[in-house]
C-alpha cells in the first residue's frame, strides 16, 4: 500500500490546498499521471503521481490545506509480480516527508542503498533479455526511486541508462523529453471550486512570504561568491538574424535561447556547479535541469525548470520556453517542473539592466544571471570597436565551488556564445 | 483596413497577453513595452497573434520601430490591404 503525500514543491513550502481530485477511489494511476492540483503560496500546481496503482481512498478532501508530508490518499499496487516492490517496501521513508527524488530537500539524509543490501536491482537487470548498461549512480538512483531498471530505455552511449533515465522515469516523463502540453485555452480558475480559489491580493501575500522565507534562508545560509565577465555577442546575434530569416514566425527563436543552452553545456565542463548542497554534503546532479526565473503579471516570481537543457536542440529549447513560460503564466506548472531545477538562470535583459546578481535559491548552489545585450566600447587587438555586449554573472555556494572553477564556467559559457552553430 | 479596424484587433490581442492592463486609457503613442510590462517573450507572442489576425508576418528588422498602438497602426495599413 503506498501513501500519496502532500509534496515540498520547493525550499519555502511548509504546507499547501488540495483544490482539485482528478481521480476518486478505483481509478487506475499510471506513475506520472497528474492526480491532483495543490495550491501552494506561489502557484496552483498539477501533482504527479509515482507509482502504478489503484487509488484505494482519498483522505484529504479538496479546500483542505495540510502540511508537507500528510497523506493525502492511499494508492493500493495493481496485481504485479514481486520484486521492485518488495524493493519499495523496505526503502525506509524520511519521517513526513515524501519519497521522491524531485524532492531535493525532503530526501533522506543517508538512505541507505537497497541495492548493497538485497542486491535487487542487479538482479532485475539480469532478468532482462539482454544486459543492460547501467551507470553506477543510475543504478543506486534507481535503488532509492524504486524505478524497475528492465523497463527503462538509456540515452547513454550503447544505450547505457543514465541517472537522468531513471530521475525521468521516476518523474513519469517520457524518454523523449517532451512535456505533455494541455489543452490549449483550459482555464484553472474553472476547476477550482470557489470556496478554495484564492483571491488576488492572497497570493501576492503567500507569494512575497515564500520568496522571503526561501531567500532568508539562502542569504543565512549561503556564502556567495561572485564573478562576472563581459560577453562579444556580435557572432550570436548575426547568426541568430540568420537563422530566424528562414523561419516562419512561430518557429522564431528568442536570444535567450543561445545563452541558455551555452550555460547547459558548459555546466558539462564545470559539473561541480550542477548541485546541490544538502546535508553538508556537496551532492552533483547529473540532469541538467534550468530553474528559469520567470516574472509574473501582478509581481512575484517562479523560476520553474527546463528539463535537460544540455541534450536539447534551439528549437526544442525555444518550445519548451515557450510552454513554461505560457503555463507558469496560466498557473498550471506540474511537481516536478518545480522541484527539479539544479541551477537557475535569471534574464533581465528586457528591463534594460546591464547585470544581475542573484541569491541561489537553495539547495542549489549556483545562479547565472544575464542582463541586457547592450552596444557597448570593446576593446580587442589594439582596436577599439562597438559591439553587442552581454554581461554574465555567475553567483555560487562558496562551500560547494570556488572562485576559480566559476570563472572557468564563465568563461566556457562565453567559448559556447563564439559558436553559435554548435549550440 | 481600416484604422480604426487594426486598432480593434491590436487591443483585442494586448488584452489578451496583458489581461490586467487598463487599455482604454492607453495613449495611442505610449510606449507599450514600458506601460504594459511587456517582456520579449510577450513580444514574440503578439507578434504572432498578429500574423494569425491578420496575416502580416513581422521582420524581426522591423520590431524596433513598433513600440506603440500608434507606430503599428501606421505600419500596419500600409501593409493590410
Amino acid at each position: 500500500m503506498a501513501e500519496f503525500r502532500m509534496p515540498s514543491l520547493g525550499a519555502d513550502m511548509e504546507a499547501g490546498t488540495v483544490i482539485e481530485w482528478k481521480v476518486k477511489p478505483g481509478d487506475h494511476v499510471k506513475r506520472g499521471d497528474i492526480i491532483a492540483v495543490v495550491d501552494t503560496e506561489k502557484a496552483a500546481v498539477e501533482i504527479e503521481v509515482f507509482e502504478d496503482g489503484i487509488i484505494e481512498k482519498i483522505l484529504v478532501e479538496t479546500g483542505m490545506k495540510v502540511p508537507v508530508g500528510t497523506v493525502l490518499a492511499i494508492i493500493r499496487p495493481e496485481e504485479v509480480p514481486a520484486g521492485p516492490r518488495d524493493l519499495r517496501e523496505r526503502v525506509p521513508e524520511a519521517s513526513g516527508a515524501p519519497v521522491t527524488l524531485s524532492t531535493p530537500s525532503s530526501r533522506p539524509p543517508h538512505a541507505p542503498h537497497p541495492m548493497d543490501l538485497h542486491g535487487l536491482p542487479a538482479r532485475s537487470v539480469k532478468a532482462g533479455a539482454e544486459r543492460v548498461k547501467v551507470s553506477p549512480y543510475a543504478r543506486r538512483l534507481a535503488a532509492e526511486l524504486s524505478v524497475d531498471l528492465t523497463a527503462l530505455g538509456g540515452t547513454g552511449p550503447e544505450g547505457t541508462i543514465r541517472a537522468a533515465d531513471v530521475e525521468r522515469a521516476a518523474t513519469g516523463r517520457t524518454i523523449a523529453g517532451k512535456l505533455p502540453v494541455p489543452p490549449a485555452g483550459e482555464k484553472v480558475a474553472g476547476q477550482v471550486p470557489p470556496e478554495a480559489r484564492p483571491v488576488a491580493g492572497d497570493r501576492r501575500e503567500g507569494m512575497r512570504r515564500a520568496i522571503a522565507a526561501a531567500m532568508s534562508r539562502s542569504n543565512r545560509e549561503i556564502p556567495h561568491y561572485y564573478v562576472q565577465t563581459r560577453i562579444d555577442m556580435s557572432g550570436a546575434l548575426r547568426w541568430l538574424e540568420a537563422e530566424n530569416q528562414k523561419r516562419s514566425i512561430e518557429q522564431r527563436l528568442l536570444p535567450v535561447v543561445l545563452p541558455l543552452k551555452a550555460v547547459a553545456l558548459a555546466l558539462r565542463e564545470v559539473p561541480e556547479l550542477n548541485a546541490y548542497w544538502m546535508d553538508d554534503r556537496h551532492r552533483p546532479q547529473e540532469a541538467v535541469n534550468i530553474g528559469f526565473a520567470i516574472a509574473l503579471r501582478g509581481g512575484g516570481l517562479i523560476a520553474p525548470a527546463l528539463l535537460q537543457v544540455d541534450i536539447k536542440s534551439l528549437d526544442n529549447l525555444m518550445e519548451d520556453l515557450r510552454d513554461l513560460i505560457t503555463r507558469t503564466r496560466a498557473g498550471r506548472l506540474r511537481s516536478s517542473e518545480l522541484t527539479a531545477a539544479t541551477i537557475t538562470v535569471t534574464h533581465l535583459g528586457d528591463l534594460g539592466v546591464e547585470m544581475v546578481f542573484g541569491v541561489i535559491y537553495p539547495p542549489q548552489v549556483a545562479l547565472v544571471g544575464f542582463g541586457k545585450i547592450m552596444e557597448q566600447p570593446w576593446a580587442e587587438r589594439g582596436m577599439l570597436a562597438v559591439r553587442p555586449v552581454l554581461t554574465a554573472t555567475l553567483a555560487a555556494d562558496h562551500r560547494a565551488t570556488d572562485g576559480r572553477r566559476g570563472a572557468r564556467f564563465l568563461d566556457a559559457v562565453n567559448d559556447y556564445l563564439q559558436e553559435p552553430a554548435k549550440l | 483596413m481600416k484604422e480604426e479596424h487594426i486598432k480593434e484587433i491590436l487591443l483585442k490581442i494586448l488584452s489578451r497577453i496583458a489581461p490586467e492592463a487598463d487599455l482604454e486609457s492607453l495613449g495611442p503613442e505610449e510606449n507599450l513595452r514600458r506601460t504594459l510590462d511587456i517582456d520579449s517573450f510577450d513580444a514574440l507572442n503578439f507578434f504572432v497573434a498578429l500574423h494569425e489576425e491578420l496575416g502580416v508576418e513581422i521582420p524581426e528588422a522591423d520590431y524596433g520601430q513598433l513600440n506603440s498602438i500608434g507606430d503599428m497602426v501606421r505600419y500596419l495599413a500600409a501593409r493590410v490591404g
